[in-house]
């Protein structure tokens, strides 16, 4: 479904990687390595049609991503770097608005037990700017309990996480591929993901 | 129809555009060079002395041209960009850039010689007259582009950031003018007219043209200087500039 | 696409709800403004008349100004940015909404506003009324044009200086007719034909102002 190939980088006057590849189909995950630096982010922004494609292509279902625009962001959850929740607002609040603005169906009972899975029950109601990073990261990672988009690439899920979230989002990542669904991920973390087949590849 | 196409593409790469940037630029310099002379020969020897407004009025063979050429570069230099920003050619980007600078000192050079010109004519340094008010106002948007630009790291971004703001300044300069205008006749009372000038004797408008075709060579010539410049900043890296500079130590 | 357009006004006004100093500061910097011009040019009530439109206007323009940067510079650095660019939605869409909740937080309570202060430049009734619709008419415009501005500065140095030097040159047929309106019922003339203008204005500035802005941001994020 997720065809890449002779994919390059150049971040200012540096190429950071040139001729990446891989083929990815329903279930399966894609392990993204590599040390500090070596584009990995810019790998996946440039997965999701963030930052353009100076070399190579990337094909979503046969079409290259430029032409399918809307369609293929239909079918794409990105979660960056940042968290991308406000702190100004709660993270019920959050939630909601998210999911409004991807222009999901989230009603507030699932929203509700989206949080409470992910351990912050009792926060609802509290602005972001009071919780700590471990629990922003996990109001970020509540989207995906819900998340029924075929393409997810995540950046890092498991910073500031504790070793239960982990297991926690290891598991939302694993149901996602037994669903048939793809998933792109960097982490610095051992992947302990048993559902669906793994495929590594190393930068740099 | 095919092979002009190519050739086209082939001068849309830095590269080679370098190498012929450098080739014309010599005649642009002579062509400039030439007309200047000339248009400041028919403007200051063979035009009469003007029966109203003596010898001042001699400026406008240097006040008119720039005046249209401040404006022509605006519209040229949003050509560019936008042709960059549509088809991503390198090289349209670096025009624009090129032609920026250019442009102001054209706008710049309009408002100077119209204080001049307004000093004896009006006894004012300036008024608030619609054509030098939207002069001041291309002046004003040159130096947003400029100052976006250079304040812009990535050369990448900063084209394209570029192209956005030219492109949106030429679907307004139009507006700007016209509103000025506007504003103009209704606050008639503090401004003069630039408009009403008396039939031009032929001699005049021939010095004039001169001057806009030797400001018109002096404007291509630096920004192929300019362009040149840009070309060698942003490919430094690149194995081919390395050896166009070491050969020329 | 409108249920979109309302939940990002909806999401905005929230967050702007929550941050209330941030909109009377833009509020009170627009009445020091108008409130220094009469203790630089002197108390004659006809001097003070004839000037309140453009002093009005011009402080209603700077006002503006102060709330432009953060219009997507907080989206940007939380991260939400890239989600609205990555919204199954056209980008422009979005930034539509962002604009009319600007207008709503910035434009709207200073046209609200003005007319109290207009009673300081011993303007008369009528004279006050149009000021109020010229700014109501004439404000979404500036928050359309802005968001150029906003957008194309993201994250560059300087941005704030950046964005006046940008955005104030393009605000200048709003200023023209926005003022004119007030001038010409303070002479007499009747506002009609500048009110119309600004419309057009206002028309244009936001309906296709966020198609150059979505661009610039899709930049801003490479």
């Amino acid at each position: 479904m997720l065809e890449v190939s002779g994919l390059e980088c150049v971040r200012g006057e540096r190429r950071l990687f040139a001729g990446v590849g891989f083929r990815l189909s329903g279930g399966e995950m894609l392990y993204l390595q590599g040390r500090n630096g070596c584009g990995k982010t810019s790998l996946l922004r440039i997965l999701c049609g963030l930052s353009p494609v100076t070399d190579g292509e990337i094909r979503w279902r046969g079409e290259l991503i430029g032409k399918l625009g809307e369609d293929y962001r239909q079918e794409l959850c990105y979660l960056g770097h940042h968290n991308a929740i406000k702190e100004e607002l709660t993270p019920l609040e959050n939630l909601l608005a998210s999911a409004r603005l991807a222009d999901e169906a989230l009603v507030e009972g699932a929203a509700l037990d989206a949080l409470e899975m992910l351990g912050l029950a009792g926060r609802e109601d509290l602005a972001c700017r009071y919780l700590s990073q471990g629990q922003k990261r996990r109001v970020a990672l509540a989207r995906l309990v819900n998340e029924r988009r075929a393409l997810w690439v995540l950046d890092e899920p498991y910073v500031a996480l504790d070793p239960a979230a982990i297991e926690l989002v290891a598991g939302l990542i694993g149901a996602h591929l037994q669903r048939g669904g793809l998933t792109v991920l960097t982490t610095h973390q051992a992947v302990n993901i048993t559902a669906g087949t793994v495929r590594e590849l190393r930068l740099g | 129809m095919d092979k002009r196409l190519i050739n086209w593409f082939k001068f849309a790469s830095p590269q080679a555009f370098y190498p012929l940037a450098g080739r014309m630029m010599p005649w642009f310099w002579a062509a400039a060079a030439v007309f200047g002379i000339a248009g400041l020969y028919v403007g200051f020897l063979v035009a009469p002395t003007d029966a109203q407004q003596g010898e001042g009025y001699r400026i406008i063979f240097l006040h008119v041209p720039a005046s249209w050429m401040s404006m022509f570069i605006y519209l040229v230099m949003a050509f560019w960009a936008g042709l960059g920003l549509a088809f991503n050619f390198r090289l349209s980007g670096m025009m624009a850039t090129a032609l920026a600078p250019t442009g102001a000192l054209f706008a710049f050079l309009s408002l100077w010689t119209g204080a001049l010109w307004g000093k004896p004519m009006w006894g004012a340094w300036w008024v608030w007259d619609a054509r030098l008010t939207s002069e001041l106002i291309l002046l004003f948007l040159y130096v947003g582009f400029i100052a976006l630009q250079s304040a812009i790291d990535d050369p990448r971004r900063a084209d394209r950031a570029g192209a956005i703001l030219a492109l949106v300044g030429v679907v307004n300069v139009p507006i700007i003018y016209f509103s000025v205008k506007w504003w103009n006749t209704l606050h008639q009372g503090s401004s003069v007219s630039l408009t009403k000038s008396p039939s031009m004797a032929m001699i005049m408008l021939w010095g004039m043209l001169l001057c806009a075709l030797a400001c018109w060579m002096y404007a291509i010539a630096v920004a192929l200087m300019r362009v040149r410049t840009i070309i060698l900043e942003r490919e430094r890296h690149t194995e081919w500039v390395r050896i166009e500079l070491s050969s020329k130590e | 696409m409108l249920k979109l357009v309302r939940a990002i006004i909806s999401r905005d006004l929230r967050l702007a709800m929550r941050r209330r100093t941030d909109i009377v500061s833009a509020l009170f910097f627009f009445i020091i403004v108008v409130s220094l011009f009469p203790l630089g040019v002197g108390p004659e009530p006809e001097l003070l008349r004839k000037l309140a439109p453009g002093v009005l206007w011009v402080a209603a323009l700077l006002a503006t100004m102060l709330s432009l940067p953060r219009l997507f510079a907080d989206d940007q650095r939380d991260g939400t940015l890239e989600q609205l660019a990555l919204a199954p939605q056209p980008l422009g869409l979005i930034v539509l909404g962002k604009v009319l909740a600007h207008w709503l937080v910035s434009g709207l309570p200073l046209a609200l506003l003005a007319p109290v202060l207009g009673l300081q430049f011993d303007l008369s009734n009528d004279a006050l009324w149009v000021l109020a619709c010229s700014l109501l008419i004439g404000t979404p415009a500036l928050s359309g044009i802005g968001a150029i501005g906003a957008a194309l500065t993201l994250g560059v140095r300087g941005g704030g200086v950046l964005l006046s030097l940008l955005v104030l040159p393009l605000y200048i047929p709003v200023l023209i007719f926005g003022a004119g309106a007030v001038d010409a019922t303070v002479t007499g003339l009747g506002a009609q034909a500048h009110l119309s203008l600004l419309a057009a204005l206002t028309l244009g500035g936001v309906f296709f102002a966020p198609w150059p802005t979505a661009a610039a941001l899709r930049i801003a994020l490479e």
